[in-house]
């Protein structure tokens, strides 16, 4: 078997910016034409905020809970755009025979996969202030910003380091084909319960929280509601500062990792014959 | 190698390890052997052969998709193994029922999409789209959404999404598969006169149907179980079959254990049996003409009533059943079954 050699690609930065603006378009543009994202986006995560709002109130909970429940609401569209349109998308991209022609032409599949996360980013980010906005009138969520700046700087950091782990899945995802499904499926409903999307994930404990760090939404959530919310330092993990190192690390690490998987995935392709769809 | 080729390969193989072997063990699977082919600048090239021939799989190692188990394949001068990231922005390829895009995009955004991967910029790209529309007829539809396309309109899309580049070196893979007549005749209208307009740009067409290759194709290499069987113009090939003769005889239904006592007569070369409504059509390949004359005595002691009898030009497909001992029909359904 011949082994592809790694030649640099002759990229230009033009080129570069080309592919993420042109591939984040059908994302942006193309995903508000599907009205029916305001049902299965926001009006069905918005059930599940109001459920878990009226136990915490039944139980007498700290008001400070509620604005909990209605920011990780909005956060859970995030994990959602990861799991099923960030991960599992370069296997669906081949099926639908879009992945070849992304590889065939002379652009960096980096920038493919950028313009992926930036689009669903930027279309997910519109349903979760739309939740956002929806959950705190209907439950009169109760802010106590403590810097504009440092919040968005906060959602900015988690979400490179959330793309930048869906990045990295999505190239693990299409070489293990359809079994992408059951993984997504796996990691679905554990993500709920150890990013703290309905609790502060201090009630885990140390290890567990601890552990649940790896994953970008628990410690960028956490950071997030130390920030907005008046009670939020008291049912903080750990101090802002500590997670947002732990961010940036994140970060760097699924960026790199990204970028390795992506290369060793396309070669491995290239090698076996599986970058294009079953049919062919 | 010198570089006034745009396509060059060298004792090309591609062997894909399946599984399926005894205790679902890994075997192997041949899908080219030893395929050596030149196509010059400008040419219009044509691999013909049945489903599973190994055409795609050419296709795949030319387009950098696919690493060769061995030999060596050049486009553009650039070798496929090395230097794919120089033949990338050379080449574009076509795939027949691809479903490429996104349906919530409308057609001229999916094609600027595309554009965009190649680093046209945004204005020239457009002016390509509205012009290559017009020229397919799709021009009154740039802006429906491509999910409301029909097949044929979708295909024309994707025709658009592959000449847009202006590629040197373009690969089109069975590209009227599941069009109908009207839609197919205007892809090969277009892809004709697309070669003629662009000196120098290569064609590189799979192909299973033998009118496309015969039609549009200045060379054609006839392509079996992974092996490159003949290779010459349409007219050449046919000139192999002059010394035989081909009649296409129409008769009434027969028996259809009878069309096995053809096979025996002496001098018949190759015989095919369609049946029809109410008749039969019988084709035979003889050696020479004199061998009708057995053939319409056989057809007489059975009873079978002729309805008509045609001497008929070689075809492709005549040529193709010379080199192989079966049609391109039959290969399929053997390869199905």
């Amino acid at each position: 078997m011949k082994e592809p050699v790694e030649v640099s690609r002759p990229y230009s930065a033009k080129l570069f910016l080309q592919t993420v603006i042109a591939r984040a378009y059908p994302r942006v543009i193309g995903a508000q034409r599907e009205r029916s994202w305001m049902f299965f986006d926001v009006f069905l995560p918005f059930l599940s905020v109001s459920a878990y709002v009226f136990v915490y109130r039944a139980i007498g909970a700290p008001e400070t809970y509620i604005g909990f429940v209605v920011m990780g609401g909005a956060m859970i569209a995030f994990w959602m755009n990861i799991l099923w349109g960030m991960s599992s998308q370069l296997y669906w991209e081949k099926e639908q025979g879009n992945l070849a022609l992304y590889i065939m032409a002379p652009n960096s599949m980096m920038a493919i996969l950028l313009g992926m996360a930036l689009g669903g980013m930027v279309a997910t980010t519109l349903r979760a202030l739309v939740i956002i906005l929806v959950g705190s009138l209907a439950f009169n969520v109760q802010f106590a910003l403590v810097s504009f700046w440092a919040l968005l700087g906060t959602f900015l950091l988690t979400m490179v380091a959330l793309y930048g782990m869906g990045m990295m899945f999505s190239s693990i995802f299409l070489m293990l084909n359809r079994e992408a499904w059951h993984l997504a499926n796996l990691a679905q409903e554990p993500i709920f319960l150890f990013s703290g999307f309905y609790f502060p994930i201090k009630s885990l404990g140390f290890w567990i929280a601890a552990g649940a760090s790896i994953i970008p939404l628990s410690v960028g959530m956490d950071a997030m509601r130390q920030l907005v919310f008046p009670d939020g330092p008291t049912f903080g993990f750990l101090d802002v500062r500590i997670e947002l190192a732990i961010l940036v690390i994140l970060s760097i690490g699924f960026i790199l990792g990204a970028r390795y998987l992506l290369a060793a995935m396309e070669r491995l392709a290239i090698r076996e014959g599986r970058l294009t769809e079953s049919r062919r | 190698m010198p570089d006034d080729h745009a396509i060059q390969t060298q004792a090309l193989n591609r062997i894909y390890k399946i599984r399926g072997g005894k205790k679902n063990e890994p075997k192997e699977l041949i899908a080219l052997r030893d395929v050596h082919i030149e196509v010059p600048r400008g040419e219009l090239f044509g691999l013909l052969g049945p489903n599973g021939a190994g055409k795609t799989t050419l296709i795949k190692i030319l387009t950098t998709l696919l690493a060769p188990s061995s030999g060596r394949a050049l486009v553009a001068g650039f070798d496929v193994t090395t230097q794919a990231y120089e033949i990338r922005p050379r080449i574009n390829m076509v795939s027949g029922g691809e479903s490429s895009g996104y349906g919530l995009l409308t057609v001229r955004e999916n094609l600027w999409m595309f554009s965009q991967f190649y680093g046209i910029p945004s204005k020239e790209a457009n002016r390509r789209i509205k012009e290559l529309l017009r020229v397919v007829g799709l021009d009154d539809r740039m802006n429906t959404k491509s999910s409301e396309l029909s097949t044929g309109l979708r295909q024309k899309m994707n025709i658009v999404r592959g000449f847009m580049t202006n590629p040197e070196v373009l690969f089109l893979d069975e590209p009227t598969l599941g069009l109908d007549v009207g839609a197919a005749r205007d892809v090969r209208g277009f892809i004709q006169n697309w070669v003629k307009q662009q000196s120098g740009h290569t064609i590189l067409l799979t192909t299973h149907h033998m009118i496309e290759a015969d039609e549009l194709c200045d060379r054609v290499a006839i392509i079996n179980q992974g092996r490159i069987l003949a290779c010459d113009s349409p007219s050449s090939l046919k000139r192999m079959l002059q010394r035989e003769a081909i009649f296409r005889l129409r008769v009434d239904s027969i028996n259809s254990a009878e069309p096995n006592n053809f096979e025996k007569i002496g001098g018949v070369r190759h015989f095919t049996y369609r049946p029809g409504e109410g008749h039969a059509t019988l084709e035979f390949i003889l050696e020479e003409e004199d061998v009708l004359t057995e053939v319409v005595n056989q057809l007489a002691s059975h009873n079978i009533h002729l309805q008509s009898l045609e001497k008929r030009e070689p075809s492709l497909e005549d040529v193709f059943i010379q080199l192989v001992g079966r049609s391109m029909e039959e290969v399929e359904r053997e390869g199905t079954s």
